[in-house]
């Protein structure tokens, strides 16, 4: 961790409304942030390569999920380039989930044909 | 319990779902169940959003408008992306997923442009905040611009990178030919040294007009980056577009310290980086090569040396003899298939072949097509049954079994040099040994190199037979030929 990340706590304090040291907010998230990339890893090794496209359209989907931040931005704004900024990434996110988690159904549904 | 702690239980929920959601992708049934589980956690994170503090505390000063006009714009956007994907040809599913990258790349760019400006972010630094920051210059890198920083600059990057892959994988005519400047990697070079520049100083000062600018470079180096890749390369791009999605939420996710978005952001990281991993290895390739290499294009071998007087071209009437005498049959499909829209007609092929007691498999290559298994998304269309789509490790061994292997559309991954030929730009490359098979048919337009520009003496081999036609007439009327007798 660098020192440098540490010097300036005053600052960083403000980004933290609940009052946690900011450096260990940082380190908090990149906690989750490589946690979660490990099991992302381990997971994803397993998927055959047959399904390698719904499974490209369905992370995808899922990396809409920037749409709850865009919502918690554009939530708390009345007026601003802010609050257009934050309107049309929700607009633009949720093309992206609604697209994603549609047409991965759509694929899936075609790799299982019912059976007549 | 806190209302706050309640928000965050049920991003733990949705991120738990988004794992469980990946975990189930393993087989093509609970897929399905997969899917709809990373839908409802979307779902949750959603609904979580409109809770948190923020949104609330608007909603309490300004009543329920700013929900609303929410909600209007999400609707709009889940009713584009909703209807999109149910009209979008399966063709052209690798078109689909660039375009929706580069949607969520752009809204994660645009959720740290909005925390940037908003005067909720003034409220929380102070008015002097900026100038505090700027006193300190290099010394006081902070997570806030750390993130905003990354975010934008991951986010700019996918956005024009994926509109670019786009234009590419629709053959857009103005794209159609990979921008091959010489000097193009000097160009990059300097787009990215002053994209380094440009990170540095918002890691320490997040300021608007730094934003804009970052926005405005990372968005030129975005598509020069992504111009001079070639159609084969495709996959690699889309794979490693797919992962920056991903990282540019996560990275949004810092921003505004919000655990689900870091989770499913690098989740969607590490699947895009896996995949990008799978497909370099299919083609022996480094990232790097793929990226910044081209091909070594220098034709080492001389294509009227390899084919001359070498070349048996096949009837219909012949072809369809030696077919009825198979036992065993492996359709190799390419990109090509998917060009000429072959996928019904191959299933046809099949049906009346299986009709005369004939095994039908298909043997597909990691790389064949635009995108991770697209020749499988194809060939599903068209109700072939998952079991008969085998990877290439597992075929392979049985080519020398089979009495007739017939290559669609596909030119590089069945190349016989990537084995023999040392010297060759594909030397190495795993490919599928169709020329071990009894009698190889190849169905094609012309002896045109395939993307690697070099001539493949698969089609000069004593067992192959070439049929010059378009993919899809051929095989019906092939069809038509054996159903026939």
């Amino acid at each position: 961790m660098p020192k440098t990340l540490l010097l300036d706590s005053a600052t960083l304090l403000a980004t933290t409304p609940s009052g946690e040291d900011p450096a260990s907010t940082f380190i908090r998230l990149l906690t989750v942030f490589l946690l979660a990339m490990w099991v992302g890893f381990e997971v994803i090794t397993k998927v055959p390569q047959r399904l390698h496209t719904p499974l490209t359209s369905g992370s995808n989907a899922i990396s809409g999920v920037t749409v709850v931040g865009a919502l918690v931005v554009a939530g708390s704004l009345t007026s601003g380039f802010g609050s257009l900024f934050g309107l049309l990434a929700v607009f633009l996110a949720m093309i992206n989930v609604a697209g994603g988690f549609v047409v991965t159904h759509r694929m899936l549904e075609m790799f299982n044909p019912k059976k007549k | 319990m806190s209302s706050q702690a309640w928000i965050n239980l049920a991003y733990l929920t949705a991120s738990m779902l988004f794992i469980v959601a990946f975990k189930l992708m393993s087989g093509p049934r609970t897929a399905v169940r997969g899917n709809y589980l990373g839908a409802a956690g979307m779902a949750i994170a959603i609904l979580a959003a409109c809770f948190e503090q923020p949104v609330a505390a608007s909603v309490a000063k300004n009543g329920i408008w700013p929900l609303a006009l929410l909600a209007a714009f999400a609707a709009a956007g889940g009713g584009i992306g909703a209807t999109m994907a149910r009209r979008w040809p399966m063709t052209g599913m690798p078109q689909m997923v660039a375009l929706l990258n580069g949607f969520g790349g752009a809204a994660s760019m645009l959720v740290a442009a909005a925390e940037l400006t908003s005067t909720h972010t003034i409220a929380r630094f102070g008015e002097g905040a900026a100038q505090t920051t700027a006193q300190t210059s290099l010394g006081s890198w902070t997570q806030f611009g750390i993130a905003i920083g990354l975010a934008c600059l991951i986010g700019s990057v996918t956005l024009t990178g994926s509109l670019v892959a786009f234009a590419k994988l629709q053959e857009l005519p103005r794209f159609k030919k990979p921008w091959d400047d010489p000097n193009r990697q000097w160009f990059n070079l300097g787009l990215g040294i002053v994209v380094v520049l440009l990170l540095w100083a918002m890691f320490s000062n997040p300021q608007p007009l730094l934003f804009l600018l970052l926005v405005l470079v990372a968005a030129a180096l975005g598509a020069t980056l992504t111009l001079p890749i070639g159609g084969a390369d495709m996959p690699v791009v889309i794979c490693l577009l797919n992962s920056y999605s991903g990282l540019a939420a996560a990275a949004a996710g810092f921003v505004i310290d919000n655990s689900v978005l870091v989770i499913a952001g690098s989740l969607v990281g590490a699947s895009g980086l896996i995949l990008t991993a799978i497909m370099c290895k299919a083609m022996n390739r480094s990232l790097v090569g793929v990226l910044f290499g081209g091909l070594g294009t220098t034709a080492t071998v001389d294509a009227d040396e390899v084919y001359a007087g070498k070349i048996k071209a096949a009837e219909t009437e012949e072809l369809a003899m030696v077919l009825e005498q198979a036992d065993r049959v492996v359709i190799v499909p390419g990109y090509g298939l998917a060009v000429a829209q072959a996928q019904h007609a191959v299933r046809e092929l099949a049906d009346v072949l299986e009709a005369r007691g004939t095994t039908v498999e298909y043997a597909i290559h990691p790389v064949a097509g635009r995108m991770p298994g697209h020749m499988n998304v194809l060939l599903a269309e068209a109700d072939i049954e998952y079991e008969k789509l085998r990877e290439m490790d597992d075929i392979n061994p049985t080519f020398p079994e089979t009495d007739v292997a017939i290559v669609i559309g596909a030119n590089d991954v069945v190349n016989p040099a990537a084995r023999t030929d040392p010297n060759s730009p594909i030397a190495g490359m795993p490919i599928l040994d169709v020329d071990k098979a009894q009698t190889v048919i190849v169905v094609k337009r012309s002896l045109s190199p395939g993307f690697a520009g070099i001539p493949n003496p698969l089609f000069a081999a004593d067992n192959t037979l070439m049929y010059f036609a378009d993919g899809k007439k051929a095989l019906i009327d092939l069809t038509a030929a054996i159903a026939r007798d």
